[in-house]
């Protein structure tokens, strides 16, 4: 028998019992418990990760909140109403979100196969989905902690009056603005399987436009009916403008549909999302696999 | 007797203009060939666009569409020439992460016969270019539509193209700070160029006056050198929406270029030396080819 500690017949009779690894095996987790344990492992990095590299307060917190700043004081600079400052604050806290989807959500996959992982996600006998959804939980609550800091660091300076007409409501599309928004991420990045280089200009591109078209610093009624409806497929642009609605006096009077209808519709967002994400990233990872784009490197 | 170097030899162009020549050439490739012209063309034309029609937007809303003011023209075209901050900073600050994390090469920029700093800058021409595109097509765009005043028969040239050059030098020089530190930080969603931007938007009067900040946060933006690269570049386009704010109205436009210059000179040599050091502890813990993507 070999003398190296290390060696494997030295090592596994400890781990296994007296008996070896034959006579016992592993427990495994199967099902939903094998569901739950993959979404706490994806979810886990992305909350220790922020963790360990502190360098984020900064990035994350302090630059965004001096950018708020800086559409604070254009507002202040032409006399606008109080409360358009307060609409500043929270649009600025929520792009937090949307950069969180945009980056690692939507182009994950994309990262993920130009680090090399994605083929390791896709041969372990788990499922993407649950894979994904770990990443939308882990950033929600890392990206949550970030705009909440956003929010009250902005309210402080600025003196934000807010008067919540319903906390139930606003909790209510907090949630559903969120559960749907991460479900239009987990389905773009399906859709970024596909991509290669291209991936990273395309969520660059998907900045500034949706920041106008969403309104995150300015309620989006003033886009009219019609550019307003198409911009509400990104659920941030409801969510918005609900919670504007639901925090601020002149709110309700700025709003493009009534809080109750904003409800259903971002409600009808989620399933639709979550339901469209299942079904693409099925298809797209059996086309990826097909065309071979899974290991594809192009740069 | 030693022996002569051959004529192709003399000829060979300096480390530096080698340098900055090349990573000119594969930043253009890098920014540019991932798709057909015709779809780069939209996508530098709609982001700088999208930035811009957000202020239009709120300035719209809160003044029922007032474009006459001067604020508007001060507004928008401080917007506009802001549009170099982000990309000359971020074009070389990026590469460092690009580099480092996303291709893996930067390693081998370090045992190349380059001169390192040179070549970020080369890596920022790019984005220079694609920044200048956007610059003059959110300008027309204003002319055209917004009724910012802009008259090409009274726009003072040679002060429009000297502040110009002076200015890219100047964010030629922050990005290499930029670049020095991102050599020491991980990969951020938040790119530390445009972050940075983003956060010297609030303190160079792009979008609005000095004087509307708090008193106490208005020594920042006399300290900061875009303050006086836009104040120059209003002056030189539109010398009436200069003058209707008092920011800088106690200094000429001569002094307003010296400043300018000598504050270039000065980040000049805080980045020459924050970049080596920032080099220096990298290699001491051995983070040129660290990969960070979390």
């Amino acid at each position: 028998m070999s003398k190296d500690p290390n060696s494997i017949s030295q090592v596994l009779p400890s781990q296994y019992g007296a008996q070896g690894p034959t006579d016992r095996r592993l427990h495994k987790n199967a099902g939903w418990r094998l569901y739950l344990q993959t979404v706490v492992a994806r979810a886990y990095p992305r909350i220790i990760g922020q963790q360990r590299e502190k360098s984020w307060l900064f990035f994350d917190i302090l630059l965004p909140l001096l950018s708020v700043c800086a559409y604070v004081f254009v507002y202040q600079a032409i006399d606008a109403p109080e409360d358009y400052i307060g609409f500043v604050v929270i649009g600025g806290a929520m792009t937090a979100f949307w950069m969180n989807v945009l980056w690692s959500m939507s182009s994950q996959l994309y990262w993920e196969k130009e680090q090399g992982n994605l083929a390791l996600f896709i041969m372990t006998p788990t499922w993407m989905m649950a894979i994904l959804l770990g990443m939308a939980l882990g950033g929600l609550l890392a990206t949550t902690l970030r705009a909440l800091a956003i929010i009250i660091l902005g309210s402080l300076f600025f003196h934000v009056q807010y008067a919540v007409s319903s906390f139930a409501q606003l909790f209510a599309v907090f949630i559903l603005t969120m559960v749907s928004l991460y479900g239009l991420g987990m389905m773009s990045a399906s859709l970024y399987l596909l991509l290669s280089r291209e991936a990273w200009h395309i969520s660059n591109l998907a900045q500034e436009p949706i920041y106008l078209f969403s309104g995150f610093y300015f309620p989006i009624k003033n886009f009219g009916f019609w550019i307003s409806a198409a911009a509400s497929f990104i659920p941030l642009t409801l969510g918005l403008d609900a919670m504007r609605q639901l925090v601020f006096e002149s709110g309700p009077s700025l709003g493009f549909l009534s809080v109750r209808v904003e409800i259903i519709l971002l409600l009808i967002l989620c399933v639709v999302f979550l339901f469209t994400a299942r079904q693409m990233l099925a298809h797209m990872e059996k086309l990826a696999i097909r065309e071979g784009r899974l290991t594809e490197n192009r740069r | 007797m030693l022996p002569t170097k051959p004529e192709t030899y003399k000829n060979k162009p300096t480390i530096f203009s080698r340098s900055f020549r090349t990573a000119a050439w594969l930043g253009w490739q890098i920014e540019s060939n991932w798709t057909d012209p015709f779809l780069f063309a939209i996508y530098s034309i709609i982001k700088p666009l999208a930035g811009a029609a957000i202020l239009v937007v709120m300035y719209s809303i809160i003044t029922n569409g007032d474009f006459a003011d001067p604020i508007f023209t001060y507004i928008y075209l401080g917007n506009a020439f802001y549009l170099y901050v982000g990309a000359v900073m971020s074009g070389i600050s990026w590469a460092v992460l690009d580099d480092r994390e996303h291709y893996k090469t930067l390693k081998y920029m370090y045992i190349a016969p380059i001169n390192v700093p040179t070549y970020l800058i080369g890596r920022g021409v790019a984005k220079f270019l694609v920044g200048s595109i956007s610059v003059f097509i959110t300008i027309i765009f204003g002319v055209l539509f917004l009724h910012v005043d802009v008259d090409l028969a009274t726009i003072n040239w040679p002060l429009f193209f000297s502040s110009l050059a002076v200015g890219v030098v100047m964010l030629a020089m922050m990005g290499l700070i930029l670049a020095g530190i991102s050599l020491l930080i991980v990969n951020h969603v938040w790119f530390i160029g445009d972050a940075v931007a983003g956060a010297l938007f609030l303190f160079s009067g792009a979008i609005f006056p000095l004087e509307t900040l708090p008193v106490w946060l208005q020594p920042i933006g006399y300290i900061i050198p875009i303050s006086y690269w836009l104040e120059l570049l209003r002056r030189s386009l539109v010398g009436s929406v200069a003058a209707a704010f008092p920011t800088f109205e106690n200094l000429s436009n001569l002094q307003l270029m010296g400043i300018l210059i000598g504050l270039t000179i000065l980040f000049a040599i805080i980045a020459r030396f924050l970049f080596r050091y920032c080099e220096h502890v990298a290699q001491e813990r051995g983070l040129i080819d660290m990969v960070t993507n979390y």
